[in-house]
């Protein structure tokens, strides 16, 4: 199966949804930090932001969003030409025992997350920290899980998952494409 | 990017790449956990022929900062001193591992020979050559000018700027890196110093305005960064190149006078080390518009930069 798998609808409905599954697991939303992962899990995490107001008005989701950029932690840094470094935003209500929910698009071998929690380790200790993310698309390679998923998508490994966003892409869309070689797979 | 050697001929995109990674580490460097695990399994290698603190501290920290491991050589104190040859002393670094040799040479041009000769396989930077070059300074002197005078820094260059650049220029690779990297940059530079203090050849560089007393630079233009050099009398043998030490303070000194004629968001810089009283006074080395110890840190997220730019991509690539 190729094609559009989610539309615009299909994004902000599982948005509004990952948001409730947070207020109810946590009991509320008083203690959630969002940190999202550039590119497209920072745009992610605002939405998912405003999704919580909506949910908890008293939410202050300027002061609890911010932006993680993990390429200094990845594990691959070597096998790849030189990645340009992303800005980290830490949220001004801090992460110091803050229920930390890290937002990314695509969840793949989960090598990302993996850097993100060794990033979190350097800028504070939360109490928790739990994951969220747009697509599940499987291929874990690290004993790692989400919390919240938008979408499972099952793929092979040569196909790639594009995640498109108003923020960064001009549309809201989430594209499954068959790859062009083997083990081309997008979002690791 | 392989090595890092020289701003002549750096591109405007690399040089850009660089203060842009530069900001995003400086950042890194107010976290409650300084060090990165970037370079872990890295080694760098300081190679120092010559007197070195600042440079050497900040290579060091910059590497440390980022994880990867560091071996301090210098001349003294080695076989250098028994009469061992660069390209000895090079082989024998490699035969060590070293991923990145971070070199400072008496000699200009020895970094040059170190990365194209084959002796070594990883990284050369350049840490001062000579009277040559010394890239990692001007850029941070780029990256302190930029922060405090471009408005939105981040993927910007210098454009519109002007920066004079005062003093010994003849012994100065700062100023020779600065000369290229400011200009490529967008900045307008001019330099100041006495005849007996300039390169050969420098009037021929369009791009470069010379004048030839200090106050004759501060009435022709409002300056925005006023880079004052070391009078490096280290260098200075066999030859006088000013009569007296009270005349090129006389001519060429930042003192208050001269400040005040600098326009109120100006910055001075400094290299360093300073001869306080020669070239600058106490009054402007330590005035609110200096940013000479801003300039130390900067140099750490700097190197940090040059050294992640070149050393965490893929082998692949060389």
């Amino acid at each position: 199966m190729t094609g559009t798998i989610l539309g615009a609808p299909d994004i902000s409905r599982a948005i509004t949804r990952i948001a409730h599954e947070i207020v109810e697991r946590n009991d509320g939303a008083g203690n959630i930090v969002l940190l999202g992962i550039p590119t497209r899990g920072l745009p992610l995490a605002r939405r998912l932001a405003d999704a919580l107001v909506a949910i908890e008005p008293t939410f202050d989701s300027a002061a609890r969003t911010g932006a993680l950029d993990i390429t200094m932690y990845r594990d691959d840094l070597h096998r790849q030409p030189t990645r340009a470094i992303g800005t980290t935003t830490m949220p001004t209500a801090g992460i110091d025992d803050a229920t930390v929910v890290l937002v990314d698009d695509v969840f793949h071998t989960g090598r990302t997350i993996r850097a993100a929690l060794d990033a979190i380790s350097d800028l504070g200790r939360p109490r928790t920290v739990q994951l969220a993310v747009l697509v599940d698309r499987g291929h874990r390679e690290l004993p790692i899980r989400a919390d919240y998923v938008g979408k499972n998508i099952p793929t092979s490994r040569s196909e790639r998952v594009d995640v498109r966003l108003l923020e960064v892409d001009g549309e809201d869309a989430v594209v499954l494409r068959r790859g062009e070689n083997e083990g081309a797979g997008e979002g690791a | 990017m392989r090595h890092l050697l020289t701003t002549a001929g750096l591109a405007r995109e690399d040089a850009i790449r660089i203060l842009d990674t530069a900001a995003q580490m400086a950042a890194t460097q107010e976290r409650e956990t300084r060090k990165l695990p970037t370079l872990r399994g890295k080694t760098v290698v300081n190679l120092f022929f010559e007197d070195s603190t600042r440079t050497r501290i900040s290579f060091e920290a910059a590497a440390k900062r980022l994880s990867a491991d560091v071996i301090n050589f210098s001349a003294k104190g080695s076989s250098v001193s028994k009469g061992e040859s660069l390209k000895d002393t090079a082989l024998t670094l490699q035969a060590m591992g070293a991923d990145a040799v971070v070199v400072r040479h008496w000699a200009s041009g020895a970094a040059e020979r170190l990365a194209t000769s084959g002796w070594v396989h990883g990284s050369v930077l350049n840490a001062g050559d000579g009277t040559h070059q010394h890239p990692t300074q001007a850029l941070l002197d780029a990256y302190t000018i930029r922060k405090h005078l471009v408005e939105s820094p981040d993927g910007a260059g210098l454009d519109g700027l002007r920066v004079a650049i005062v003093g010994d220029v003849l012994h100065s690779r700062v100023a020779g890196s600065n000369g290229y990297l400011l200009t490529t940059l967008g900045a307008k530079v001019s330099v100041v110093a006495p005849p007996t203090l300039l390169p050969v050849g420098i009037t021929a560089r369009p791009e470069l305005e010379v004048f030839y007393t200090l106050d004759e630079a501060l009435d022709a233009h409002k300056f925005d960064a006023i880079m004052m050099l070391r009078v490096q009398r280290e260098r200075m043998t066999g030859a006088a190149f000013f009569p007296s030490p009270e005349e090129y303070t006389r001519m060429y000194g930042l003192d208050a006078a001269r400040m005040a004629r600098l326009p109120e968001q100006a910055i001075i810089m400094h290299p360093g080390p300073m001869n306080r009283g020669l070239e600058i006074s106490a009054e402007a080395a330590d005035a609110p518009n200096s940013v000479i110890v801003e300039q130390v840190a900067n140099g750490v997220a700097v190197r940090m930069a040059a050294l992640y730019l070149l050393l965490a991509g893929e082998e692949a690539a060389e």
